[in-house]
């Protein structure tokens, strides 16, 4: 049986900032929550189903979110369920609560994600040592840099290019209302010019610690019918892979290959540089723009992601606009930055992303990644229902 | 300290993650624990117009936040408990004590707190009983200390000289006024919530015996039946087949950097002072590479496609750990070549 049609109706998120003391985790929820469906024009007693996510435990200290935030999510009488995908969570919870729709078992699906790392910390979490092991961790930061240099060998690329990526997310997320950084005055030399954190990545290159929530309202055809601009979803996959094996490809990892190219085929897209109009791409550190362009078949391996980053088409008015929302480098709320990345691209198709919108655009890239580049969420969103 | 059960020859040791995690309490939450500070219980009117302690966030009909606060007594009634004959850590009470639903005079809910009487028989459904507070309110849940019989009403304040010094050391702090002389006249906005889990590492069979090797100066892999790839450590399901590694294979002391990391960072927890550089590196012999510590060598002059050798620490100092291994330094060797670690990235 094909899925049925579903639809994104309802977008919500909060203001991301370092410290969200005024609220608690359930009100942080809620503030997304209310938005979305103040978007939707539903209210919580029109949902069928909740889908939770949020990042690992250790990272805030929570370890069954959907049994204290049950009453919060309005979730009394109706299944709730968690999702645990790592930094890709908040990609994977948007796609079980799409799936749900697609597959006939509920019209109305809520789904949100979030994060409070001012309560916690972190690097911290991604570093506690291991008995009989070496504590060489350090963090999200530590761990990705080998592999960063690794993509700069392999691809040639020149030094400026993770520079490039950070002056432009950083400047279109001055035109987002919801983001955490602001900083007007982020240039490509101030962001070389910036403390090397963890060789070859610079303070300037890396996503900032956030409190934040996104939440999606996700509904059939039926219920689509009533919204005046639905984000169709066109294709959603999930893929995964081992953490450590002989010879894994580190940097252009085979789940990701794999997950992209079954992506497009469900979209029915061919040739996803011409017929992508926004991307909204999970780039925790700003060498991984032209990493995932390049494994995401936006551009050839092993240096066709540098060469199109440098080239400005990945800017706001370029060929492939990327992070037209400031992305995960200016806003990082990890348990919901999946589902920003998700509900961006919806917004793009929607024409409802405001002044960081792409003009026109008909089709969308949300991505998510996760673990140690081991776990990928993305969906093509667009604004004509699927033919297929 | 290391377990080594002789049974199993696997080892394990302890491992203790601790973190004081922060909580926002948010409007809701943070007026009932300001109230709590300043000795006074606080509940939330409902839309039913039921008054809730604690009070709710989120009203659980209309879903709208709870804005309506009601003072009620410090004093109730046992709706329904439970005997706590062992008491566990962070409990309220290092001896015997019962958990209670109470339900406050004023409010419709019950909540629960810990009762403090010595046996069983002395708490029964529908007994009366107050607020006992602690001797210090800071603005959190522990600013009740228990609940006590009623005693015909004087408050309720420290009736027992002893109530403070006997309840166990769970720590609780507060964050927007300092816990020795909370001021008064600013709102309780978050609270600071330990952590801390205690648990056992244990390696598996297959790990253990590099661990095992790493004793012995040796650096012991397996290779996997299926796939013929040297895992070091070896492991139990080779992620590749699911097939567990298992013929022995020592590889070599020398290996090549394929790539790395220098970490400038600070941070909480960090076992080795910044800068240092943290690198893949993979031992002649080996299919996979090992993540361990470069010295000897200017963090600048590190490469990719280095040569470079483990340096041990003295042998009186060996466990069961990779850190027996205290680094690796560079042999001096010309850098290998690219194609012979391309594969690895
Ligand atoms: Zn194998």
């Amino acid at each position: 049986m094909a899925k049925q049609p579903a639809a994104v109706v309802g977008v919500g998120q909060t203001h991301h900032r370092a410290k969200r003391e005024d609220v608690s985790m359930a009100g942080l929820c809620r503030e997304a929550i209310d938005r979305a469906l103040l978007d939707a024009n539903l209210t919580l007693d029109d949902i069928d189903a909740i889908v939770v996510g949020k990042a690992p435990d250790l990272f805030e200290g929570v370890m069954m979110p959907e049994l204290f935030l049950a009453d919060a999510l309005g979730a009394a009488g109706k299944p709730l369920l968690r999702v645990h995908t790592a930094g890709s969570v908040g990609g994977s919870t948007a796609i079980v609560a799409a799936s749900l729709v697609q597959a006939g078992v509920h019209r109305r699906v809520l789904t949100v994600a979030f994060e409070k790392q001012s309560e916690s910390n972190a690097m911290w979490a991604l570093s506690v040592p291991l008995p009989f092991n070496m504590p060489v961790h350090a963090g999200a930061g530590g761990y990705f840099a080998p592999h960063v240099r690794s993509y700069i060998r392999r691809s040639g690329a020149p030094n400026h290019v993770g520079a490039i990526v950070a002056a432009k997310d950083r400047q279109n997320a001055l035109k987002n209302p919801y983001a955490h950084l602001k900083n007007p005055d982020t240039t490509v030399e101030s962001v070389l010019a910036s403390q090397m954190l963890w060789d070859p990545i610079r303070y300037d290159e890396t996503c900032p610690s956030s409190d934040g929530a996104c939440a999606l309202v996700i509904v059939d055809e039926d219920t689509a019918a009533a919204s005046p601009n639905p984000a169709w979803i066109h294709g959603t996959v999930m893929r995964s892979e081992a953490t450590t094996a002989a010879e894994r490809d580190q940097v252009n990892p085979q789940a990701s290959r794999d997950a992209a190219a079954a992506l497009w085929k469900q979209a029915g897209i061919t040739n996803p540089v011409e017929e992508i109009d926004a991307a909204e791409i999970y780039v925790p550190f700003s060498w991984f723009e032209p990493m995932w362009l390049e494994s995401l078949g936006f551009a050839e391996a092993n240096g066709g992601g540098w060469r199109l980053t440098e080239s400005g088409a990945t800017a706001m008015d370029g060929r492939l606009p990327v992070n037209c929302s400031g992305g995960v480098l200016s806003s990082n709320p990890i348990g919901a930055s999946g589902m920003l990345r998700f509900g961006e691209a919806a917004l793009q198709v929607r024409g409802a992303a405001g002044e960081h919108q792409v003009d026109g655009a008909r089709r969308a890239l949300g991505h998510a990644y996760g673990g140690g580049s081991q776990f990928f969420a993305m969906w093509v969103v667009g604004s004509e229902k699927p033919s297929n | 300290m290391f377990y080594f059960r002789t049974m199993t020859r696997t080892l394990s040791a302890p491992v203790t993650v601790a973190f004081d995690y922060t909580r926002s309490t948010g409007p809701v939450l943070g007026r009932f624990l300001t109230g709590l500070r300043d000795g006074q219980v606080v509940g939330g009117r409902t839309s039913d117009g039921s008054v809730v302690v604690p009070p709710p966030e989120f009203d659980p009909v209309t879903h709208d936040p709870v804005t309506e606060f009601v003072d009620v007594a410090p004093t109730g009634t046992v709706t329904s408990w439970t005997w706590v004959p062992e008491p566990v850590a962070g409990q309220p009470f290092d001896r015997p004590f019962a958990w209670a639903l109470v339900r406050l005079d004023g409010a419709d809910a019950p909540f629960l707190h810990a009762l403090d009487v010595s046996s069983p028989d002395q708490v029964s459904t529908g007994m009366r009983v107050q607020v006992r507070w602690a001797e210090e309110r800071i603005g959190a849940i522990t600013d009740i200390a228990c609940f006590e019989p009623e005693d015909g009403g004087d408050g309720g304040f420290e009736t027992v000289a002893s109530a403070t010094s006997s309840t166990t050391d769970t720590e609780v702090e507060v964050r927007g006024a300092p816990a020795t002389s909370p001021d008064t006249t600013v709102p309780v906005t978050g609270v600071v919530t330990p952590v801390s889990l205690d648990y056992l590492y244990a390696a598996s069979p297959e790990e253990s015996a590099f661990y095992r090797g790493l004793n012995e100066g040796r650096i012991v892999g397996q290779r996997c039946p299926t796939c013929q790839k040297v895992y070091v450590p070896p492991r139990s399901a080779c992620p590749a087949d699911g097939t567990p590694t298992a013929e022995e294979v020592e590889v070599s002391q020398t290996g090549t950097i394929t790539t790395f990391c220098i970490v400038n960072v600070p941070f909480l927890g960090q076992k080795i002072v910044p800068p240092y550089v943290s690198a893949y590196v993979l031992l002649d012999g080996a299919d996979i590479a090992v993540l361990h510590l470069i010295l000897g060598v200017d963090a600048a002059e590190v490469r990719m496609g280095m040569r470079v050798r483990a340096v041990w620490k003295p042998r009186e100092e060996w466990t069961y750990s990779l850190e027996n291994i205290d680094h690796f330094e560079p042999t001096g060797d010309p850098d290998a070549d690219f194609d012979t670690y391309r594969h690895h990235l």
